[in-house]
């Protein structure tokens, strides 16, 4: 067993050229110490990008990576771990990136479940080139291309990722070290598409978009850490919690010592609690929300092969056909 | 009067018709004779017991049909069948032990299924007919099937109906709306005629084993076989369009070959994960037509800028946008040469034949693996589903596929700059596929620095790799067979440059003129030689499928002055017509 590889081993000599300040130097950080807690292997891990500023991601690992072309690295990266089930293949794109212009082929990798860990960087803005509107972007989003305010309605990440048949879905913040790294892991460990959400600070174009919270000081307020099997408690001294409202179907903030048996518990494999937390607006829901372990597409394409792509006839075996005749 | 005795025949009900006056001319086959063979189509609702010769178009009304006229039929021929009579009882009757059509006892052949039967009711319940009267216009409905599949007008057969039918308003309107029904399901259903095959004359055929294949066959068999030349397998990822779904449908059953097939979401998925393929060590492959070759076009880009091999299979159709989906065509030479983004040069190919697929895909595959390069595969459309008799080449015989293996991770000066040091002569860089201990590293679309790879916006580098990936190209020439003459004296009048399916008529018009014949498989780069080839003339004619696509490209790269005989009717082009225009060319009289 050669030494156990460190955060730093899997950053890469080229020099990050993220703007100063921005939220991908912390998630850069929390995947190499992922990477290395996992106990990755550089010759056996591929990070494919598509277009943006995420899309730079994988310059800056010591990894193999593969930087394509706008929104089709889901596409990419289904061909390659077709070819080498072996390899631990990560994605990484963005909301304009993944949602927009790769939309099709994110929704279809998450229902075929093929084995891919995609982290989508949620800025809610479109950051290289220069600031317009996103498909995340609120409405009223005031930006070079929509200076009156942006009139589409923004979708949600974890809605369509669960609508097309996602397995696993999770979300963290960019500097959150302890969230982000624990459902990295999780997202690497997961045996499909894991799809986790990171909300990204880009400090240029959308700075503080998420600030109602992801703000330090309010934090134990505005975020609910999601943990399989425990109570959904918040808040100083977890004095909070959810409680689900059968009148509304909604899921409500509650003073969790006034009836601490009506507390929801976390099931992560409970796709509907996952669209309700999905939803949540304060505190918002973070750390792996839906976990539904499903056997990957590769697996099964290689099942249902019936060689297992590997040649066991030859083509003379193939090319007469039924019905040759002979020409003397 | 061929058609009128078919409209007559069915309209009496009768099992059989001969339908004799197809043109003989249409597509024919290298090497084959031409001229008298016909055409005939068997219309059996009862057994059929008065053999033609072998029929080229069986409609099938019920298993009894098929048993008794399946022997008669040439191999490649088209069988339509009337699902709906497929009962487990009709099956017995006929004595079947399981439904044909689940064994491989139609294999060799292009089967079409429609609920005729059903079909044809709903099209005339309407005119409130009799069972029997109403089930009686399912003639007319296979009827316009076959109008629609072979292209033919339905107004004669129309303008005949009403005529005979005059006294009988009801049941004239009824055949009539069953005739229309049958052509909308055709085309609806986006079917296109599968070739009739022309009879062949064995003597003409060299010697040796033989079989009939369509091209959509040949090329997947080619496939598999630069699988089994490089040893890598195969995955072919596609997104199903006419004419080019066949090749997946064909790929499917060689999977034992070490292919696997990948089903993609859309056309742009498709290449995209060819490529990821391609990046994983595998032979990628796609395949599509036009307007789905046009969305990869981006995708195209980054497997030139990231030099990874790809084979790109596109089966031409009439255009432009959806055009003519089911008609043939030679228009998307530009598209492959020129079309893309930038300086993005790659090597194209074109087959002349069914068969030929076959041959063009190994070389393809070939190309695409000893340089580093995508390649396009050009095929006219219609090739697809077009049989001829193919003289059965061996793998064995064939040069492996050499992959370019990856370096040695201790040898080299770095795992980044390996993956950039290229082959003197092919400047194809080695294989380098994630999983190798040693060789991790960085690509993308991005410039890259030609010696390190790493990120590069320098003026000085860019010009050199927009050189280099020019340079590659051109150093596909090097490793190509000089083009030879098919036909005629190497000096003359006049010689035919031909490319694609035209092969079989110019043939046949050179040898009946005496004018030299040219046919090109590689249109990008050229054959070297082949200015020289063509300075021996005094009139260079380039008769194509398109609006004077290979004769712009022939003026592009040799400067020469070609004269441009085009045709885009979605029709092939006629000996004759071919014969008339070299010899006008001859007189110098040419409109």
């Amino acid at each position: 067993m050669s030494e156990r590889l460190t955060a730093k081993d899997f950053a890469s000599a080229q020099e990050v050229r993220w703007c100063p300040g921005c939220g991908d130097y912390a998630i850069l950080k929390a995947v190499t110490t992922a990477l290395a807690d996992v106990g990755a292997k550089p010759e056996s891990t591929v990070f494919v990008s598509g277009i943006g500023c995420a899309s730079r991601f994988p310059y800056y690992l010591e990894t193999y990576g593969f930087h394509t072309i706008h929104g089709r690295a889901p596409a990419i990266a289904t061909g390659l771990k077709l070819a080498n089930p072996d390899l631990d293949v990560w994605v990484v794109t963005g909301d304009g990136d993944g949602l927009s212009i790769g939309g099709n082929h994110l929704v279809h990798t998450l229902r075929r479940n093929v084995g891919l860990k995609i982290l989508l960087f949620n800025n809610e803005i479109y950051g290289l080139t220069k600031g317009q509107y996103s498909p995340t972007s609120r409405i009223g989003t005031v930006s070079p291309s929509s200076p009156a305010g942006s009139l589409d309605a923004p979708l949600s990440p974890g809605q369509l990722a669960l609508g097309a048949g996602a397995k696993f879905f999770a979300r963290a913040i960019d500097t959150d070290k302890a969230g982000l790294g624990h459902v990295l892991r999780q997202a690497h460990a997961f045996d499909g598409t894991s799809f986790t959400e990171i909300f990204q600070n880009c400090i240029v174009y959308n700075e503080d978009v998420f600030a109602d919270f992801t703000d330090r000081k309010d934090a134990a307020d505005t975020q609910l850490h999601l943990q399989h099997g425990e109570p959904m408690l918040f808040g100083e001294d977890k004095s909070k919690g959810i409680q689900f409202n059968p009148q509304t179907f909604a899921l409500e903030v509650v003073d969790a010592s006034e009836s601490p048996g009506d507390i929801l518990v976390h099931d992560e494999g409970n796709g509907l609690l996952a669209r309700l937390l999905i939803d949540l607006e304060l505190p918002v829901a973070l750390g792996v929300i839906y976990r539904q372990p499903a056997e990957p597409y590769e697996r099964t394409f290689y099942a249902h092969h019936p060689s297992g792509m590997k040649r066991t006839k030859r083509v003379a075996d193939f090319i007469k056909g039924p019905n040759s005749w002979k020409v003397t | 009067m061929g058609s009128q005795f078919a409209v007559s025949t069915a309209l009496a009900g009768r099992d059989f018709a001969t339908f004799p006056d197809y043109p003989a001319e249409i597509r024919a086959p290298a090497g084959t004779t031409f001229g008298v063979s016909a055409y005939q189509i068997n219309l059996g609702g009862e057994p059929i017991t008065t053999a033609g010769d072998a029929p080229n178009v069986l409609v099938a009304f019920n298993p009894a049909a098929l048993k008794v006229s399946l022997p008669m039929l040439q191999p490649g021929a088209l069988i339509i069948l009337n699902n709906d009579s497929f009962t487990p009882r009709s099956l017995t009757k006929a004595g079947y032990d399981q439904d044909p059509r689940n064994g491989n006892a139609l294999d060799q052949f292009q089967v079409v299924t429609a609920d005729i039967g059903h079909l044809n009711l709903e099209a005339v319940k309407a005119f409130g007919l009799s069972k029997s009267e109403g089930g009686r216009c399912k003639n007319f409905w296979a009827l316009g099937l076959l109008l629609w599949m072979f292209d033919r007008s339905l107004e004669p057969v129309e303008t005949w109906i009403r005529r005979r039918l005059a006294g009988t308003p009801t049941l004239c309107d009824a055949n009539v709306a069953a005739l229309h029904a049958g052509h909308a399901f055709g085309e609806t259903a986006e079917l296109s005629a599968a070739l009739p095959q022309i009879k062949t004359d064995a003597a003409s055929l060299a010697p040796g084993e033989y079989r009939s294949v369509t091209g959509a066959e040949a090329l997947a068999l080619g496939i598999a076989a630069a699988g089994e030349l490089a040893d890598r397998p195969v995955l072919f990822c596609s997104y199903p369009i006419t004419p080019s779904s066949p090749l997946l449908h064909r790929l499917t059953r060689l999977q034992e070959l070490g292919v696997g097939t990948f089903q993609a979401e859309d056309e742009i998925a498709a290449i995209c994960a060819a490529i990821g393929a391609a990046y994983g060590g595998m032979i990628g492959v796609t395949s599509s037509s036009g307007p789905g070759i046009a969305l990869k076009t981006e995708a195209m880009g980054l497997a030139v800028s990231a030099e990874l091999p790809l084979l790109i299979v596109n089966w031409q159709r009439g255009g432009p946008s959806t055009g003519l989906p089911t008609k043939t065509e030679q228009s998307d030479l530009y598209q492959a040469v020129y079309g893309r983004n930038a300086d993005t040069p790659l090597p194209v190919l074109a087959a002349s034949s069914s068969g030929e697929c076959f041959d063009m895909a190994v070389e393809g595959v070939r190309i695409a693996l000893r340089h580093m390069t995508p390649v396009i595969l050009l095929v006219d459309g219609y090739l697809s589903n077009a049989s001829e008799p193919w003289l059965l080449p061996s793998v064995d015989s064939l040069a492996p596929i050499d992959s370019h293996a990856a370096p040695d991770a201790a040898s080299g000066p770095g795992a980044q700059m390996l993956a950039s040091q290229r082959d003197p002569a092919s400047l194809g860089r080695p294989w380098i596929t994630p999983g190798m201990p040693g060789l991790v590293h960085r690509t993308g679309g991005l410039e890259k620095d030609y010696a390190t790879g790493h990120i590069s916006y320098d003026p000085d580098n860019h010009q050199r790799m927009t050189e280099f990936r020019q340079a590659k190209v051109d150093a596909a020439a090097s490793f190509i067979p000089d083009q030879a003459l098919e036909l005629g004296a190497g000096k003359g009048d006049i010689v035919v440059v031909g490319w694609g399916s035209t092969y079989g008529p110019i043939y046949q018009a050179a040898r009946r003129t005496g004018a030299s014949f040219v046919h090109l498989r590689h249109i990008n780069p050229l054959p070297p030689n082949l200015g020289d080839l063509l300075s021996h003339f005094d009139k260079v004619l380039v008769p194509e499928m398109n609006n004077g696509q290979l004769a712009t490209l022939l003026r592009d790269k040799l400067c020469i002055k070609p004269v441009s005989f085009c045709k885009v009717s979605g029709q092939p082009f006629r000996i004759s017509e071919l014969v008339d225009r070299i010899e006008a060319e001859r007189r110098g009289d040419a409109a």
